[in-house]
């Protein structure tokens, strides 16, 4: 086999698995992005219950209940100007706690998100950046000391 | 005045990287010998006075001196004093002063192990080992100082994050640094070679020790977080595709492809060019995960506080140091002549393949930890990738990586026979086909699982083909045998290892994502529950106190078939200082599974939450990773990497013979 062919072999390969890589992640975007949300964007916006979906914010002081099966919870997320009810089976994270950024990922029913996943932030200095970001948008960022 | 001692001795160390970083580079440009000898001293004073710093840092942290920020920030009077320790790199600052003592750790090793470079190449990689030095020091001296005093100096500290006092996590960092900077080292090296327009295999013999040592700490840095992350936050998983995970594993990806490309470039004088770029990208990733994380641009478990100037400083010095390598790449790559010629079907061949399969698996992760980012920039619309994208691109890319990975090392150099490949790997057939058969019979599924454990053994299989065939086992009297197990080079053992150590990890890391049993209830003291065929009673609920924390422990018993199996403590702790929770799980192994037990809050109508995972096979997530690091750790200790000035690679090679076409010396007998 001559260099050419030589090459030509390896750079057909090459493009042959970029081309697979690609069309595999292609895929797999399709089914598994998962968009974030505000409560105030949830105002606008309607959804279907089978689209998955994150809405983050903080945990509405005052809103925490424990069911008496003790295992579902229900809160509600606030970015200080719009609330989303959320209800949640299992166990919370250890950082979980009222007036603390949340992100909470699942399926909506009617006007409650039926949760899956709780993310608190283990750094308890730390706002995860959408929250923030959802904060801000809503005008309601005060800085360093808006968990308080 | 400690703090002071260090904040100077920092500065003092940045001034010796300049030098460092500068005056070899002239003396290698215009061939003098004396200023590139300004390296050495220069290497082992930066050194010197970065230990000093960071001596400095840990007394201030020991003594509990609050009247330095970080350590107000990082610590307390009453955390024990093991923490007091790992508290130093528990934090931006600390980790940033440990980023650069390692980095200053690996400059001095190569000027002490260097003996055997050729000056001009040493000087030159010492400089750019400098000027990586200046970049960091800085970032840290002006964005990051660990050394900046408080005043008034508060009463007591403000202690360091629960979750961080844990043993696992207390090594996690440095191990991780070690392989990242390590991955500094791979790359100075490309860069001097670039600037000398000549990579041989003397060259690729240099960089592949190095690249090992950053490989096997980095795998053990990885699963340390895993392992961490396991036991620590309570909900049985081991791997979450956070992020942050993934900057670390992207290095990782490119640290294996490089191990393997740089057997190319040292045995057969090929793929030079790309061995060079590998070794660029290995270590740009390493910087980009630390933007990642320490800008907090992503949202990660494992962010520190987000600081915009930090981001955009490493943001610049990432364009600085990729772009300009990247551009220095292009300009003197092409000039590099390609080596060795060999035929698709041959080792060489085998091993682009795996190159290949290892980039495009890390582009895969990369453009999914990077795609929110982008997205979000171009359209300020939020997304997530989660687990589930990882599962259905990253997966089935590596799939065929781990099928290869059997017969790679049975093939010959420049042109194999794949039929022979195919007969000598029967005992992969045998294996993969007896574990497929088992597990219908006693799983049944899910089909997903049943695939990547007859790939797992598959591998192993494969793994014990090439052994025995190095050892002629079975057509040689056993003694014979048993001699060139012992003549074999350590090279050659160590392959064998990290490639078993793969796949029990494979094995590992399938059953735990397919085979996991969770159950969640609320339970009552004196309640009893049953899950994956064991029994659970909680027994009791006390509280006591640790340290600097109030416990709850729970008392659970395990039983099978009403005999006792184990009993389990899990607990829940609370840390007086910053009053946050921390789950300690209780594990129970039995090498083939694990019984996981983790508790909760207490409900409302009483007990108390009770998480019950059965987790199949996760203990060998971590035994084939310790397989995998001894293997990487045997295979440095060979006798190659050690030994007097790098010879070409001998040609000792004898036909037939599938494996190792250049003996090192001690082997000779054994071929």
């Amino acid at each position: 086999m001559k260099r050419k062919h030589r090459r030509l072999a390896f750079v057909g390969l090459g493009m042959a698995t970029l081309g697979l890589a690609a069309a595999l992640i292609l895929l797999a975007f399709d089914d598994n992005l998962v968009f974030f949300f505000s409560p105030t964007d949830m105002e606008t916006r309607e959804f279907t219950s089978d689209q998955r979906l994150r809405i983050g914010g903080l945990v509405e002081e005052g809103s925490v209940v424990h069911d008496q099966d003790g295992l579902t919870v229900r809160f509600n997320i606030t970015d200080l100007s719009a609330i989303v009810a959320v209800s949640y089976k299992g166990v919370l994270p250890d950082l979980f706690d009222e007036g603390q950024g949340v992100i909470a990922e699942g399926h909506m029913q009617g006007n409650m998100l039926r949760a899956d996943e709780i993310l608190a932030k283990h750094d308890e200095n730390y706002m995860p950046r959408e929250v923030a970001d959802a904060l801000k948008q809503s005008g309601q960022w005060q800085g360093e000391e808006v968990k308080e | 005045m400690i703090a002071e001692i260090g904040h100077y001795a920092l500065i003092l160390a940045l001034a010796l990287a300049v030098v460092q970083s500068t005056l070899p580079l002239i003396g290698a440009w215009r061939g003098n010998a004396a200023l590139m000898a300004v390296s050495r001293p220069t290497v082992a004073g930066q050194f010197v006075f970065i230990s000093l710093a960071f001596a400095c840092l840990m007394y201030a942290y020991v003594v509990s001196d609050f009247s330095v920020a970080n350590v107000f920030e990082n610590s307390h009077s009453a955390k024990p004093l093991m923490y007091k320790f790992t508290a130093v790199w528990g934090n931006h600052e600390g980790s940033m002063l440990l980023w650069v003592w390692i980095l200053a750790l690996y400059g001095a090793a190569i000027a002490a192990f260097g003996g055997n470079l050729p000056p001009g190449l040493r000087a030159r990689v010492l400089a750019i080992q400098g000027l990586i030095g200046v970049g960091f020091l800085v970032f840290l001296l002006a964005t990051s100082n660990p050394f900046l005093r408080l005043d008034p100096v508060p009463l007591n500290g403000r202690d360091l994050n629960p979750l961080l006092q844990d043993p696992g996590l207390a090594f996690h960092p440095p191990l991780l640094y070690f392989g990242y900077v390590g991955l500094s080292v791979a790359f100075s090296f490309a860069v001097a070679a670039l600037i000398e327009g000549k990579v041989d295999p003397a060259w690729a013999r240099w960089v592949r020790p190095w690249s090992l040592l950053s490989w096997s700490a980095l795998s053990a840095g990885i699963v340390l977080g895993s392992w961490w992350a396991y036991y620590e936050l309570g909900w049985g998983g081991f791997w979450f595709w956070d992020p942050v995970e993934n900057a670390s594993f992207m290095p990782w990806l490119m640290a294996t492809a490089l191990l393997h490309s740089a057997i190319v470039a040292e045995k057969r004088d090929a793929l030079k060019s790309w061995t060079v770029l590998l070794a660029i990208l290995g270590f740009s990733l390493s910087l980009m995960g630390t933007f990642l994380v320490r800008s907090g641009m992503l949202t990660s478990v494992h962010s520190f506080a987000a600081d915009p100037a930090r981001g955009v400083y490493i943001l610049g010095f990432l364009v600085l140091v990729v772009g300009g390598s990247l551009s220095l790449y292009a300009w003197r790559a092409p000039s590099m002549r390609a080596g060795g010629r060999f035929r698709p079907i041959s080792r060489e061949g085998a091993l682009v393949i795996n190159n290949l399969l290892l980039v495009t698996g890390c582009a895969a992760v990369f453009i999914g930890t990077l795609y929110p980012l982008i997205l979000d920039a171009l359209s300020g619309e939020k997304v997530s990738v989660g687990p589930p994208f990882f599962e259905s691109s990253f997966v089935w890319i590596m799939a065929p990586l781990l099928v290869l990975a059997a017969a790679g090392p049975l093939m010959a150099w420049k042109r194999a026979d794949l039929a022979g490949v195919a007969q000598r790997l029967t005992i992969a057939f045998v294996t993969a086909a007896v574990a497929a058969v088992l597990l219908v019979a006693i799983r049944g599924g899910p089909w997903g699982a049943i695939l990547g454990l007859t790939i797992a053994a598959w591998l192993i299989g494969g793994v014990a083909a090439e052994f025995f065939e190095r050892l002629r086992l079975f057509r040689v009297p056993l003694m014979d045998s048993l001699r060139r197990a012992r003549l074999l080079p350590r090279s050659a053992w160590g392959m064998s290892l990290a490639h078993a150590g793969i796949a029990v990890l494979i094995a590992g890391a399938v059953g735990a994502s397919n085979w996991q049993t969770e159950s969640i209830q609320v339970m009552q003291v004196g309640e009893a529950t049953s899950v994956a065929g064991y029994d659970f009673t909680f027994v009791s609920l006390d509280n006591s106190q640790g340290p600097n924390y109030d416990r709850r422990v729970g008392e659970i018993r395990v039983e099978q078939d009403g005999e006792l199996f184990a009993t389990l403590y899990p607990e829940k702790r609370k840390y007086w200082v910053q009053g946050t929770d921390t789950t300690e799980a209780a594990i129970h192994t039995t090498w083939l599974a694990d019984i996981y037990v983790a508790i909760g809050d207490p409900a409302p109508g009483g007990g108390v939450a009770v998480r019950i995972y059965h987790n199949p096979l996760v203990p060998w997530i971590w035994l084939g990773t310790l397989i995998m690091v001894i293997g990487g750790l045997v295979s440095l200790s060979d006798r190659r990497h050690r030994v007097g000035a790098p010879n070409r690679a001998r040609r000792a090679r004898r036909a037939g013979e599938p494996a190792q076409p250049s003996q090192p010396n001690e082997s000779k007998g054994a071929t």
